[in-house]
């Protein structure tokens, strides 16, 4: 078996019982990417010199017998999140050349915990998008079939793993950026509760949505990074100051007795038939496991995707505001004069899903539209959340298919942004509500992955990676690995 | 212009800016001292680098709750913050981090006094908490502009007065009310010139006896109250002369220009904004315990007017001295000190206001920089009072104390300067001064009561000004009948 075919607990325990050192293991996913990627297209920058210093020190720390906790394992960041001294692009032309003068928090706590970065890897730009085809670095290839988009906007960090690339990358979720790649890809993927992961230094799309996760090959992976990840951070407003459990000891707990919710709304939409079949199925193994399934009811679910495209181009209009090319990032060639300079950036910086989300946000905010669209989204918002609350009175998770259906071909959906915005309508809802969600795989469909949607209630990620860790004891399709 | 201006009412609102004297930021942990070298207080939050977020500083709550009290408002709780949406400069965020629905003072009223000792309440409708822009430096640069962002997210309160202001006299009366309360409460050391409290001026004008409100305009940039009464002033003939010459009042923002004393329209792009509100997501709304109201409750200071109240009470002084004395809260607390010496409030009062304040004026300094400490004038009221000195001696003592740091005591010993309180020493003097002037004894004697006066200004000079004024005015009434 080749290192990178070892889960991420794997190689953890290979470290420590000196099978093999960092540097051998960073080695050999260098290599890899040098081979593999410049095809995938997974990394925007790889930080060769970096990984290999890390790889040292956490080597002399296990040879000093004092390791830190994940000492010498390899690892990518999204490129939304700021890293010191290193380029930081949010997929975008306008932060091409934009080094980040300090580390997100998310960053340095991987850091603080001995682990080594590979690299910075591709998105959509400003995490808008679901097949990473409007990043400024070039659309990423999915690994199971290349002529497929891996998902997006986290499909860099979805690729490279799924390729065998990085055992685990970061991630974030705005409306299914972890989920929906995960399940494109065949991986583990977790968005943990709003407030749970530190944003500061995550480049923010739309602030009330946004959230850190990771992207793994096993839910034993995904609880190892969990707990790393979480916790209170006072540079971040909207974080949680609440006690983090140890999700490695959460997902042993018992799955007998777990009340897993089916939303009926969901099962009555159009649906492939293999999606239906599948799903189906895994609810089968839950019950094979002891979990109990209820029906469940959420009238107000038609609405997730209205309101997801009021309020997220409605924050994501302020929120790109700052890309002025006053103080950083592209500046066009000899502005007039201000309002030249701010026009010329701004048109020649943004990629065309950003203009287009910029554009509807700012027109929903605007005098006389508020009321209708702003006001009217965010009361919508608070029905849907009321809606999971109802729900969760009588069951711990709420179980869907992640996405409507496997990967798709590379610019089947691109002239079609409905039909784009389409590929989130199963995992928007957690994100309005701010709740955790995982997806994990349940199977394929002519040789492409499908993904199993988890959502939680608030703080309850113990129970999802729970959930599909027992799913994990007794299925393979996470094991199962691309030919790259 | 005065005669057609009385068929006119201006109506007229105050937004106040007035920037809090916090250590830091209101979003971020950089100082906000004035004067630095250009951005060098801005951090990455200041600067707004991808990914950074605000942290509110909380320093500003308990600063706003107490204007809130002085301002006889409603303290909201939950108070949340919004985003005003706008591109320029010296705004690095793109927008500004303000309040809109829930501003943390809300609904209240400021009693004025006028000049003929009426007193006006004002509505104040509410004051938020906002961050400041940075400044655009357009001077130093040929054909660039220049951006300091040390400026950028000073947090500044921004107080908003209901439009029941009718004349500059009246706003330069609430201004002043607000800049009195504003030191009283130590959230702001008010510098107009500095720009720590800015005065926006939104005017309009109306026929006397009508009530539909006429359209207004809006006047920025007037540092100074001098310059807010006549930028008003300047404003109301405008817009009078506007209409009677049958020109309708645009609705805009204005210049003031304090040296041509006129104001004149900003660039319409300056303006002509949507803002685009919204709630600050990065922000939860804040929730103020009524454990941290009352804590703040209690520790409000005493106030400017419950000051002058007690100052007519306990040291007996008459309105004007107490109302004058209270505006100042350096003042006062220096008025108190002096007083606590001498136990004189009275004479501490005139001296005080008087002499004191001369000098302050003379040298262009606060009550802060004084030469003279309050205990040394007390000190030196207490010589009056004690007939050590006279008066007359006590302002040269005064001008020496504040050339030299010396103190009255050690002033009046060195230059011998006692009051002679001697009797006999004081009946030779006056004796040698009837003797050395006999024709205008003579003159007194056949009736000119007036030479009188003349009598007493020999004998002073005689004493050097040292004779007890009230001893030789005995003496005189005696011997000079003789």
């Amino acid at each position: 078996m080749e290192l990178h075919e070892l889960t991420l607990k794997e190689q953890l325990e290979g470290l420590k019982s000196s099978s093999f050192t960092s540097v051998e293991l960073t080695e050999h996913y260098l290599k890899r990417i040098k081979k593999i990627d410049p095809e995938i297209n997974s990394y925007i920058t790889i930080t060769e010199d970096l990984a290999l210093s890390q790889a040292k020190e956490a080597d002399t720390r296990y040879n000093n017998k004092n390791p830190l906790d994940l000492d010498g394992i390899p690892i990518a960041h999204k490129d939304i999140f700021c890293t010191e001294n290193i380029l930081t692009t949010c997929g975008s032309k306008m932060l091409s050349d934009f080094i980040a003068p300090y580390s997100s928090t998310v960053v340095s706590k991987f850091i603080e915990k001995g682990t080594v970065m590979l690299g910075k890897t591709n998105m959509d730009e400003f995490a808008m998008g679901s097949s990473n085809e409007t990043s400024y670095f070039g659309a990423v290839k999915n690994p199971w079939n290349k002529e497929y988009v891996p998902g997006g906007s986290s499909g860099g960090s979805a690729a490279c793993v799924a390729a065998g690339l990085a055992p685990a990358a970061t991630a974030t979720d705005t409306g299914g950026s972890i989920r929906q790649p995960a399940a494109l890809c065949g991986l583990t993927g977790i968005k943990p509760t709003y407030g749970r992961v530190s944003r500061y230094g995550m480049i923010a799309f739309a602030s009330s949505l946004d959230q850190g996760g990771v992207l793994t090959r096993s839910a034993e992976d995904a609880a190892i990074l969990m707990n790393v990840m979480s916790g209170y951070d006072p540079k971040d407003s909207t974080s949680l100051n609440v006690e983090v459990p140890d999700f490695s000891q959460e997902i042993g707990k018992p799955i007998s007795g777990l009340k897993i919710g089916i939303p009926i709304e969901l099962f009555e939409q159009d649906m492939p038939d293999y999606v239906r079949k599948n799903t189906n199925e895994a609810i089968d193994i839950f019950k094979e496991l002891g979990a109990e399934i209820k029906e469940i009811s959420f009238p107000n679910i038609d609405l997730s995707l209205p309101v997801y495209y009021v309020l997220a181009p409605a924050e994501c209009s302020a929120n790109l505001s700052r890309y002025d090319g006053v103080r950083y990032g592209y500046r066009c060639e000899d502005p007039k004069d201000i309002e030249d300079l701010y026009m010329r950036t701004r048109e020649e910086g943004f990629g065309s899903e950003v203009k287009r989300r910029i554009l509807i946000g700012t027109y929903a905010l605007s005098a006389g539209f508020y009321d209708a669209y702003y006001l009217k989204a965010q009361k919508c918002r608070q029905l849907i959340a009321n809606d999971f609350s109802e729900a969760f009175n009588s069951v711990d998770v709420i179980l869907s298919p992640t996405t409507p259906g496997t990967s798709f071909k590379a610019g089947e959906k691109t002239n079609d942004p409905i039909e784009m915005y389409l590929q989130d309508i199963f995992t928007i809802p957690a994100n309005l509500a701010g709740l955790p969600g995982i997806s994990f795989p349940c199977g394929n469909h002519k040789d492409l992955p499908l993904g199993l949607q988890l959502v939680g209630n608030s703080l309850e990620e113990g129970k999802l990676l729970m959930a599909a860790h027992h799913f994990q004891q007794t299925t393979n399709w996470h094991k199962d690995m691309p030919k790259v | 212009m005065d005669s057609n201006n009385s068929n006119w009412e201006a109506v007229i609102g105050l937004e106040i800016h007035v920037q809090l004297s916090t250590k830091s930021k209101l979003f971020s942990g950089a100082s906000t001292d004035f004067g630095a070298l250009p951005n060098t207080q801005a951090c990455n939050i200041d600067l707004a680098m991808p990914g950074v977020l605000p942290v509110l500083n909380e320093e500003v709550l308990k600063m706003a709750v107490k204007l809130g009290i002085a301002l006889n408002a409603n303290i909201n709780s939950p108070t949340s913050f919004a985003r005003k949406n706008y591109f320029y400069p010296d705004s690095p965020k793109g927008y500004q981090i303000s309040q809109m629905d829930k501003p943390i003072v809300e609904d209240g009223y400021l009693d004025i006094e006028l000049e003929d000792e009426t007193v006006k309440r004002i509505g104040i409708t509410r004051a938020h908490l906002e961050e400041d822009a940075g400044k655009s430096l357009h001077e130093d640069f040929e054909g660039q502009s220049g951006i300091d962002l040390n400026r950028a997210g000073t947090p500044l309160i921004e107080i908003v007065s209901e439009p029941e202001i009718s004349t500059p006299a009246e706003a330069v009366a609430y201004l002043k009310s607000i800049h009195s309360i504003i030191r009283y409460l130590d959230i702001s050391d008010g510098n107009m010139a500095e720009g720590s409290m800015r005065c926006d001026a939104n005017v309009s004008v109306r026929k006397k006896g009508t009530t539909e409100l006429g359209t207004r305009t809006e006047t920025k940039n007037v540092n100074s109250f001098r310059f807010v009464e006549k930028a008003i002033q300047y404003e109301i003939n405008r817009q009078i002369n506007e209409i009677e010459s049958g020109k309708k009042i645009t609705q805009e923002t204005r210049l003031y220009d304090s040296q041509a004393n006129t104001t004149r329209p900003m660039r319409s792009k300056e303006y002509a904004n949507d803002y685009r509100y919204f709630p600050e997501p990065d922000l939860l709304p804040v929730i103020l315990e009524k454990e941290f109201l009352k804590f703040v409750e209690e520790s409000m200071p005493e106030l400017p007017n419950e000051k002058r109240y007690r100052f007519k009470k306990n040291y007996e002084l008459n309105d004007y001295d107490a109302k004058l004395l209270a505006a100042d809260k350096e003042l006062a607390d220096f008025f108190e000190e002096v007083v606590k010496k001498s136990n004189s409030p009275k004479l501490s009062a005139n001296w005080v206001m008087g002499e004191f304040l001369a000098e302050l004026n003379k040298n262009n300094l606060s009550t802060k920089e004084s030469k003279v400490s309050a205990k040394q004038l007390g000190t030196l009221i207490a010589r009056i009072e004690d007939s050590t000195i006279s008066g007359k001696i006590a302002k040269d003592v005064f001008e020496k104390m504040w050339s030299s740091s010396k103190g009255a005591d050690e002033i009046i010993k060195e230059e011998g300067l006692q009051q002679v309180t001697d009797l006999s020493e004081i009946v030779s003097m006056v004796e040698k001064v009837i003797n050395d002037n006999p024709d205008q004894h003579k003159k007194f004697l056949s009736g000119k009561d007036r030479l009188f006066g003349f009598f007493v200004g020999q004998v002073m000079k005689e004493s050097k000004g040292k004779a007890n004024p009230n001893q030789v005015n005995e003496v005189l009434k005696d011997k000079l009948k003789k």
